[in-house]
């Protein structure tokens, strides 16, 4: 099996609209250039359109790699990548979140791969635009052709192309006999390709859901979590375990909660949960190559959801990385999965009353980076972290937590969390609503934080 | 394990996995008993009708599994079952829940998420449970109510009551290392309880040919651990109740646990939500061509001059309007209040 060096992905900067009702505009003007290094919140680029000029800023520190779009260019859609911007894991001047990680926390950095400044994305600069699901196919699809070890097990995977359709087309191209059908086994179809990836195969693993996988907690959490330790780095175990996790609409009890704190819990597991199509894909590339067991926690109400995804058979997302999904410089908002969907929503109300909202999307669940939220909080000075999960002993918790412990002279009102409602998803519509939280939910907690 | 010394397997009064071909099984009903089982199938058949309409109009969301096609199978049983029999399943349960004497309203109710529901609308179609009627869920996970079963079968002997626990399962569900481990424990302390395999081979993906995959001797799963087991016309009222008394036989002697292999025949899609998930290409062409449930009864009826056809459309009159109430009322129930968010999470 090849193991490529990773690389980071390139994010996208995309065109914003101009207004609701306007979706395209001239733009006018570039304030960069190639190679430049930018910080999140710098200008840019101005955009014009027939009532409004607007500027348009930095989504994330790094590098601006390259400008797809040339300034004077008229018509430009909404939504339309405009620049590749080198994401977080570039060093920026000794300054970036990569750098303070590093100090603040080797254990759960361990697993970064430093990106030298201006090492060039594999990305040849295309982008696809597809859906999260798509994203993930693709992912697999590509792996499945770069390394003959990677197969996909699970119930349905084959004809039925997966539960939510990730894995379609997959049987077509790879056959039966690296997309397998299974029984409904959970906990034996679990173990099996832990087995199988202790004797160097790599396995991805589908589950249904992860409602289901609960069946399997004993294989994820003793079987593969602990083999690399109780063998003395003897023996790995490179397995995927992913599907689709949190709220699912009207499911009810024992089908629509959220296991990330089950999980990332573990010492011996990755965890990822992306909210975007491109770090789907790039998270689970990574998370194929990784020689760890990964779970990757897909939400399944984001499995329609499209974007710009680059193309290029090496372009990954790392793991332990988080992402600045939004700048700004009143409030700190941390999310990951859907939850992302709802800060970003916030953020929007928010500047509509003039509080700047940024928003980082943690991406990876274990190791959390935190250096990326508390290089934020220590501009921000306030946290509030959002999730569909129960809120006792959550993601949220523990941010918050780590917050107090490693910024809390930053912090200029306590962290707030905003979670799910602590019971068992409720089956009424009414009561559903209720239990999830909402952008509304975010900004009174923002302005709690705020003071406002 | 209790101290109680297990009683000795005892073998039955029937081959042990009977060969599909003694399938048709000369119904013993009475004239009375043959038209109480088209009315109870005919309660589920009209109810799942009305509860895929609701489904359409919005008035139910998320999971909704129909029992259509299977009603022979917990009516059946459910005739041949004793007061204070304990009924447990998976999340396809509207069925049960009515033959254990649910009361339609409340169970169309909770498919609504009304707070007339029997869940009080906090649980929905998966998640149903009836202390009255015995009826002990109404299960989302696949396999995890087995061992439950197990267990309720357990408080019989344990009490000595006498009672049988009817542990209903799918084909797809018999794969579940859960369900061996409930083998072997049921067999080793001889639990009074008869595991019902409803199998309307709709498993995930699996071709009639594939073999190794689709399960084709589920009565025979538990002959490795010792318990016999019976391949039952599932669509045939009257050869159900046979062989559910011949099961509650064993069971209720003291000689532990029986496997009955219902034939059925699905003919809704998987779910309401899923409809082409788990399409029935499974289904053997024998049983594709198989009479109805209600069709069988109702012919058997008319030829036995049991009652006419005024008298049997009287009944689905009948019927049709219990259902037409229920979901009536289902509709009016109010939403839940806001306040039961929070409520029976723990005591
Ligand atoms: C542990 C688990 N895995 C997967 C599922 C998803 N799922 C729901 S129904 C079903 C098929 C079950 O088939 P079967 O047991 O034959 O029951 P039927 O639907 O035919 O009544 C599956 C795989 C689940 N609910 N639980
Ligand atoms: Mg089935």
């Amino acid at each position: 099996m090849t193991e490529a060096e990773p690389i980071t992905m390139p994010t996208p900067i995309l065109m914003p609209a101009l207004s609701p009702d306007q979706q395209e505009g001239k733009l006018a003007r570039w304030l960069v250039r190639a190679g430049d290094r930018v910080r999140a919140g710098d200008v840019i680029a101005e955009i014009e359109a027939d009532r409004s000029t607007m500027e348009i800023e930095a989504t994330d520190d790094g590098t601006l790699v390259e400008i797809l779009v040339p300034a004077g260019t008229l018509n430009v859609r909404a939504s339309t990548p405009i620049a590749l911007l080198n994401g977080v894991a570039v060093r920026v001047d000794g300054t970036g979140p990569e750098t303070a990680g590093a100090d603040a926390d080797p254990v759960e950095t361990g697993a970064a791969v430093p990106l030298a400044v201006g090492d060039e994305p594999a990305s040849d600069g295309a982008f696809d635009h597809i859906t999260l699901r798509e994203a993930l196919r693709d992912a697999m699809a590509e792996e499945m052709r770069r390394d003959a070890g990677v197969f996909l097990i699970g119930e349905q995977v084959g004809e039925g192309g997966g539960a939510h359709k990730a894995g379609q087309g997959l049987i077509e191209e790879f056959g039966a006999g690296r997309v397998l059908d299974t029984p409904i086994a959970t906990q034996g179809f679990a173990g099996l390709a832990i087995g199988a990836a202790m004797a160097g195969l790599r396995p991805v693993v589908e589950f249904m859901s992860w409602s289901f996988a609960s069946q399997a907690v004993d294989q994820i959490v003793n079987s593969a979590a602990k083999t690399r330790y109780r063998s003395g780095g003897e023996m790995s175990v490179p397995v995927v375990f992913r599907g689709p996790d949190g709220a699912s609409s009207r499911a009810a009890a024992q089908h629509s909660q959220c296991f990330a704190a089950w999980y990332a819990h573990v010492p011996g597991l990755k965890v990822v949960a992306p909210s975007t199509p491109a770090d789907a894909k790039g998270l689970l590339k990574a998370a194929i190559r990784d020689p760890d067991p990964v779970l990757v926690l897909e939400s399944e109400a984001l499995y329609a959801a499209t974007g710009p995804v680059p193309r290029g058979e090496d372009v990954l997302v790392e793991i332990g990385r988080a992402r600045i999904a939004r700048p700004g410089r009143d409030v700190t908002i941390v999310g990951y999965g859907r939850a992302v969907t709802t800060a970003l929503a916030a953020a929007e109300l928010l500047a509509a009353e003039g509080i700047d909202a940024e928003v980082i999307d943690l991406r990876t669940l274990r190791p959390l980076d935190m250096a990326t939220v508390v290089y934020s909080v220590e501009r921000t000075n306030r946290i509030v972290t959002v999730e569909e999960a129960w809120p006792v002993c959550s993601i949220g918790s523990e941010v918050c937590a780590r917050v107090a412990i490693e910024a809390f002279d930053h912090l200029d009102a306590p962290p707030a969390k905003v979670a799910g409602a602590d019971v068992p998803m409720p089956y009424a519509a009414n009561l559903e609503r209720l239990a999830l939280p909402d952008a509304a939910a975010v900004t009174a907690a923002v302005k709690a934080v705020l003071d406002v | 394990m209790s101290d109680t010394p297990a009683p000795p397997i005892v073998e039955p009064a029937f081959d042990a996995v009977s060969a599909p071909g003694d399938l048709s099984q000369v119904p013993d009903f009475s004239h009375e008993e043959e038209i109480d089982a088209y009315r109870r199938m005919l309660l589920i058949r009209r109810f799942e009708e009305k509860a895929g309409q609701l489904y359409g109009m919005g008035d139910i969301g998320g999971y909704c599994h129909l029992y259509i096609g299977q009603e022979a199978v917990v009516v059946g049983l459910r005739m041949a079952a004793r007061d204070g029999d304990q009924t447990i399943t998976a999340y396809r349960d509207h069925g049960h829940m009515l033959s254990c004497g649910a009361c339609p309203r409340e169970v169309m109710a909770e498919l609504a998420g009304r707070s007339g529901g029997v869940s009080k609308g906090k649980g929905g179609s998966m998640h149903m449970f009836s202390a009255a009627g015995r009826f002990f869920g109404g299960h989302g996970i696949v396999g995890a109510s087995v061992p439950l079963g197990a267990g309720l079968a357990f408080a019989n002997r344990y009490r000595g009551d006498g009672g049988v626990c009817w542990c209903f399962l799918g084909d797809g569900a018999a794969s579940q290392g859960q369900v061996f481990e409930t083998f072997a424990l049921a067999r080793s302390l001889s639990l009074p309880m008869v595991f019902v395999i409803e199998n309307n081979s709709a498993e995930a993906a699996m071709e009639p040919g594939d073999a190794p995959v689709r399960p084709t001797d589920l009565a025979g799963r538990g002959a490795p651990f010792g318990i016999p087991g019976e391949r039952v016309d599932g669509m045939d009222v009257g050869a159900v109740r046979a062989a559910g008394r011949r099961a509650a036989l064993v069971a209720r002697s003291g000689a532990g646990p029986v496997v009955l292999e219902m034939l059925t025949c699905r003919y809704r899609g998987h779910s309401m939500a899923d409809p082409a998930r788990y399409a029935s290409r499974g289904n053997g062409p024998d049983r594709r061509t198989r009479s109805d449930p209600i069709e069988q009864v109702a012919a058997r009826i008319l030829a036995s001059a049991a009652a006419s056809g005024d008298e049997l459309k009287a009944i689905d009159r009948e019927v049709r309007a219990v259902v037409a109430d229920a979901a009536e009322s289902a509709r009016q129930s109010p939403e839940p209040d806001a306040r039961e968010l929070t409520t029976d999470v723990v005591a």
